[in-house]
């Protein structure tokens, strides 16, 4: 009589994907649970199993989290946008940055001229101060490495509903 | 050898077919470009991206895998995901800013209007008085 040995019912999801043995110091396990099958099947589509598998191999074991979910979230958006993927996200965020700017240049220069024109008997008040002075230099991040993409961003633009910003588990 | 292969068919040493997905979009000149997909992506993966887009979009895409390889071999924890954070930082920092500005032009606004109103007040004194001082008057002739 054979004995039966209780299978193991603990596969990560890339292993179930894999269709092989989850072994004890699978790669994958900690970040991809079985109970997460769409995680790893995302990352795997874009990148495929050994890639990542090598990504997480040289990263440090306490950020493999971190890349795991940055590396699931930019697999998400480049299979919403095969195109640009998060390469479109970053050039819309771009334009808002550079809109906002803009923006804050004219908030400040009208500022100045009410407090310019209508400070006689109001002086500043702290507040005022540190809106002047603490205003607006926002660089906007990375900007070089978009130039060529500058053409493309108003095409993008048009793609907006796709990014759902509100995702991005860093913050 | 074939001189004329393009990067990808080169680095995976094979033969350059006539219709080689790659070739448009990785030329001979430019290996490290496709050594990066590669590394991050795969070639498989690559072609199969390419494949499924009209060929009038497939340079476009291309350019940014390329770009999103680069940025996952600098930053392997992150990649453009970390710029993706960034910018959504600065634009909430600047939203709130605004949001501070605005605020402030308006209260500005609402104090600057508040002088016109003096003038009828002052009106309405000086009709009082003229009225006290003429039955006053009316009283001081008597």
């Amino acid at each position: 009589m054979r004995s039966q040995e209780p299978r193991s019912t603990s596969s990560c999801a890339a292993c179930k994907l894999l269709k092989r043995r989850c072994g004890p110091n699978c790669i994958f396990a900690p970040y991809f649970r079985s109970d997460e099958p769409k995680k790893f099947a995302k990352v795997h589509k874009v990148f495929g199993a050994s890639n990542v598998s090598k990504i997480l191999i040289e990263v440090p074991e306490e950020q493999r989290e971190d890349t795991v979910n940055s590396l699931a979230y930019e697999a998400e958006v480049r299979l919403q946008d095969p195109v640009y993927g998060c390469i479109g996200a970053i050039a819309l965020l771009q334009r808002k940055m550079v809109e906002l700017q803009h923006d804050l240049t004219l908030a400040r220069a009208r500022l100045a001229l009410y407090a310019g024109t209508y400070s006689a008997g109001i002086g500043y008040t702290e507040s005022d101060r540190f809106s002047m002075a603490a205003l607006g230099e926002f660089p906007v991040a990375c900007g070089g490495i978009m130039n060529s993409f500058s053409q493309t961003s108003y095409q993008v633009n048009q793609d907006a509903h796709l990014y759902d910003f509100t995702q991005i588990p860093y913050i | 050898m074939n001189p004329g292969r393009c990067a990808a068919c080169r680095y995976l040493r094979r033969k350059c077919p006539p219709d080689c997905i790659f070739s448009p979009h990785f030329p001979p000149n430019a290996p490290r470009k496709f050594v990066s997909v590669h590394r991050i992506y795969g070639a498989s993966n690559v072609a199969k991206l390419l494949q499924q887009l009209p060929p009038h979009l497939r340079a476009e895409a291309a350019e940014s895998l390329c770009l999103e390889a680069q940025y996952r071999i600098e930053n392997p924890v992150y990649g453009c995901v970390g710029l993706v954070s960034l910018l959504q930082q600065q634009i909430h920092d600047a939203e709130k800013q605004l949001a501070k500005i605005r605020a402030e032009i308006a209260v500005l606004k609402s104090q600057a209007q508040q002088p016109q109103a003096a003038p009828q007040e002052n009106l309405l004194d000086i009709g009082s008085n003229l009225s006290f001082s003429n039955h006053q008057a009316s009283y001081g002739f008597m």
